[in-house]
């Protein structure tokens, strides 16, 4: 394990930089989210949730990836490929974890290959959770804030004027030893201290409020819980804004387009949401008439129809949409209604 | 940069449209292939297709030429939109693009030794003919063929050189077509497919293959269920807006099911397992 002290972090983001386009939070404005640092960037270490997700990063929100020209009858596409190596650096362990559920749909067969491209040429650093919030409940799927993440590259914790550094795979090993003269080893007095930390932090999540959500207190079939009489009322606040699935790190939901240019036309993605009325309509209607419908379709696709299909609920306890949504309208309700608590509002 | 994105399958390949037939006011047929000849693709009846044409966008079509059908690949395509309305204004040559094929298929070889009930309206004949040619095709793998098939009006009919000639001329197969009203000179059947479909009395020893409008569809299951055909001899395909074609961009869903990748083709008791909402 090795280690550096806070204050010569920009050093080694310096370093960093030289050979990646280096993210990070920084704040802007009264906001922080992940950017592309420069010197003399506020970066900010401390705020535990982004407003965004770094999904933007692996998985742009509008990406175009294809050219085309026509002359007469002729038609000429071209593939756009983008990316550069990139390291993420401070992502928390539910955001590290909503990767794995994004790499679950992109990268079962068919392969996505922008997706996987966008993936291999990334490095991910995670910054453990000293202190996780009131929003938090990660630890309800299973996510332990204080470990390394499965799918990091690079782990870190933070302790006083320290951050320690483990590299976890082959990419983050080849990044640690090339910062080697700006990394530190770590004595033995610090691994326990580290050992320490790591046992608050798990003391500390028994006591957060959202703590005792379960997902798996949810009872019944596919149909009983599409059936389930919750929907009926829990929808009637939903402004159908789609503000939760775009901050969601685990929607993964797209729409293609074309866009004609003067130079051409171009093809690109963008993220979607199902709580739109237009993500279903068709010609001859709409299957999802109302927004009974749409507001079923996401948390049912989180927590059962995901479920299903990949072993593993598709929601990471990060808390953005309990925080972002305008009428409080959010998946630890859900969980707690299908859960059976008649109370819950 | 290296970069496999090439065959990402989002990527459409270049085809070219080789024919165009108008088959009534707002549908037309075309035949693709790839530039030189041959098939852009492999493919089993039921299957679908991404049509580009940039830089309006792309839509999904089914495959309405069999397989055994080796130089081109035929769409019938209906004119309901922005990239159906480019379709309808291209002229034979143009090129555009395509990437599929997308979906599972009818089980054409599970079908061996049975006799075919094919129910189709409007539009909804697009995918059965694949299967109808197919099996017409190798006709002796296959016992009686029914082909029943509504529109609004005879003028409505899609290929009608099959409906009339092909099909009726065929060993073994009988065509039974149903306007929804009276019409000049129609000496046919007038009504609506389901109640025709009572009217025949088929007997239920077939598997049914059904698609057209999902009210049709949805009447359609309701008589040949009272005709006492069991739900595992039905099958059906459906239709959800699609985007990708492969299960990712989340848009088809009908439960855990995603109609894109684990459809169109559905057989009727799985269906029944998923949430009504298509
Ligand atoms: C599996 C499958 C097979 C299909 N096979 C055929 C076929 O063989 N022949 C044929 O003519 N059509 C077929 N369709 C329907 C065809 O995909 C749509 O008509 C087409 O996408 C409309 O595109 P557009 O750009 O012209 O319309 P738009 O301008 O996008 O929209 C026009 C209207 O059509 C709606 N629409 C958009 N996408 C779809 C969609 N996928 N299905 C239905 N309505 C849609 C829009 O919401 C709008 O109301 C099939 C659809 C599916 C899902
Ligand atoms: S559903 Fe809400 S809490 Fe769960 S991952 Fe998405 S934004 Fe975070
Ligand atoms: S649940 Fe809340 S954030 Fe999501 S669409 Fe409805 S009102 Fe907007
Ligand atoms: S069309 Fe994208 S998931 Fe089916």
């Amino acid at each position: 394990m090795k280690k550096i002290a806070k204050d010569k972090l920009s050093l080694l983001w310096k370093k960093i930089a030289e050979n990646y386009q280096l993210f990070l939070p920084i704040t802007e404005g009264k906001v922080v989210n992940f950017s592309i640092w420069e010197e003399g960037a506020e970066v900010d270490l401390n705020t535990l949730r982004t407003v965004n997700s770094p999904k933007n990063i692996i998985f742009p929100q509008t990406e175009t990836y294809l050219k085309f020209k026509k002359e007469g009858k002729k038609l000429n596409l071209e593939v756009v490929a983008n990316k550069g190596e990139y390291v993420v650096f401070g992502v928390r362990s539910c955001d590290v974890a909503s990767f794995k559920l994004l790499d679950n749909v992109f990268l079962d067969e068919p392969i996505d290959k922008f997706y996987e491209e966008s993936r291999k040429k990334g490095l991910i650093i995670s910054q453990a959770c000293l202190n996780p919030q009131e929003t938090c409940f990660c630890n309800s799927f299973g996510i332990n804030p204080e470990l390394a993440p499965e799918g990091a590259d690079i782990s870190t914790w933070e302790l006083g004027d320290l951050l320690f550094w483990e590299a976890q795979s082959e990419k983050g090993k080849n990044l640690t030893e090339a910062l080697g003269d700006i990394l530190e080893e770590v004595i033995e007095d610090e691994q326990e201290k580290l050992n320490q930390l790591k046992t608050g932090i798990k003391d500390r999540l028994k006591d957060l409020p959202l703590a005792q959500i379960n997902p798996e207190t949810i009872g019944g079939d596919l149909k009983e819980i599409f059936d389930s009489e919750i929907w009926d009322e829990l929808h009637r606040r939903c402004l159908g804004c789609g503000m939760c699935t775009y901050v969601c790190p685990t929607c993964h939901c797209y729409d293609v387009k074309d866009y004609d240019g003067n130079k051409g036309g171009e093809r690109f993605r963008c993220w979607d949401s199902c709580m739109f009325s237009d993500f279903t309509m068709m010609a001859h209607g709409n299957p999802r008439t109302t927004q009974k419908e749409r507001v079923r379709q996401r948390f049912m696709h989180k927590l059962v129809y995901y479920t299903n299909n990949y072993k593993s609920y598709a929601c990471v306890g990060c808390g953005r949409c309990t925080e972002k949504c305008p009428v409080s309208l959010d998946i630890v309700k859900v969980i707690k209604k299908l859960g059976g608590e008649r109370n819950e509002l | 940069m290296s970069c496999n994105c090439h065959d990402d399958p989002l990527v459409p390949v270049i085809a070219v449209v080789d024919r165009i037939r108008e088959d009534t006011a707002d549908i037309k047929t075309f035949q693709v292939k790839k530039p030189k000849e041959g098939l852009p693709f492999t493919f089993k009846p039921g299957q679908c297709a991404m049509l580009s044409v940039p830089p309006v966008g792309e839509a999904i079509f089914s495959i309405t030429s069999s397989p055994t059908q080796q130089n081109f690949l035929e769409f019938s395509i209906k004119n309901v939109g922005k990239v159906t309305d480019c379709l309808h204004q291209v002229e034979e040559g143009t090129e555009i693009g395509i990437r599929g094929p997308y979906g599972n298929n009818f089980p054409v070889e599970e079908f061996k030794g049975k006799d075919l009930l094919f129910i189709g309206g409007g539009i909804g004949l697009a995918p059965l003919r694949s299967v109808i040619n197919y099996t017409l095709d190798n006709r002796n793998d296959y016992g009686k063929i029914d082909i029943v098939y509504g529109a609004r009006s005879p003028k409505d009919f899609v290929h009608s050189n099959d409906l009339y000639h092909n099909w009726v001329q065929a060993e073994g197969t009988d065509v039974h077509l149903t306007i929804d009203k009276e019409f000049e000179d129609w000496k046919g059947n007038v009504g609506f497919v389901p109640q025709y479909i009572e009217e025949l009395n088929f007997s239920c020893d077939k598997v049914a293959l059904v698609c057209g409008p999902p009210i049709m569809i949805k009447f359609v299951l309701e008589v040949l269920e009272k005709l006492g055909f069991d739900q595992k001899q039905i099958y059906t395909t459906l239709e959800l807006k699609m985007k990708c074609g492969i299960g990712k961009c989340g848009r088809c869903n009908i439960g855990d099911k995603y109609v894109c990748k684990d459809g169109p083709v559905f057989r009727c008791d799985e269906l029944g397992k998923l949430p009504d909402e298509y």
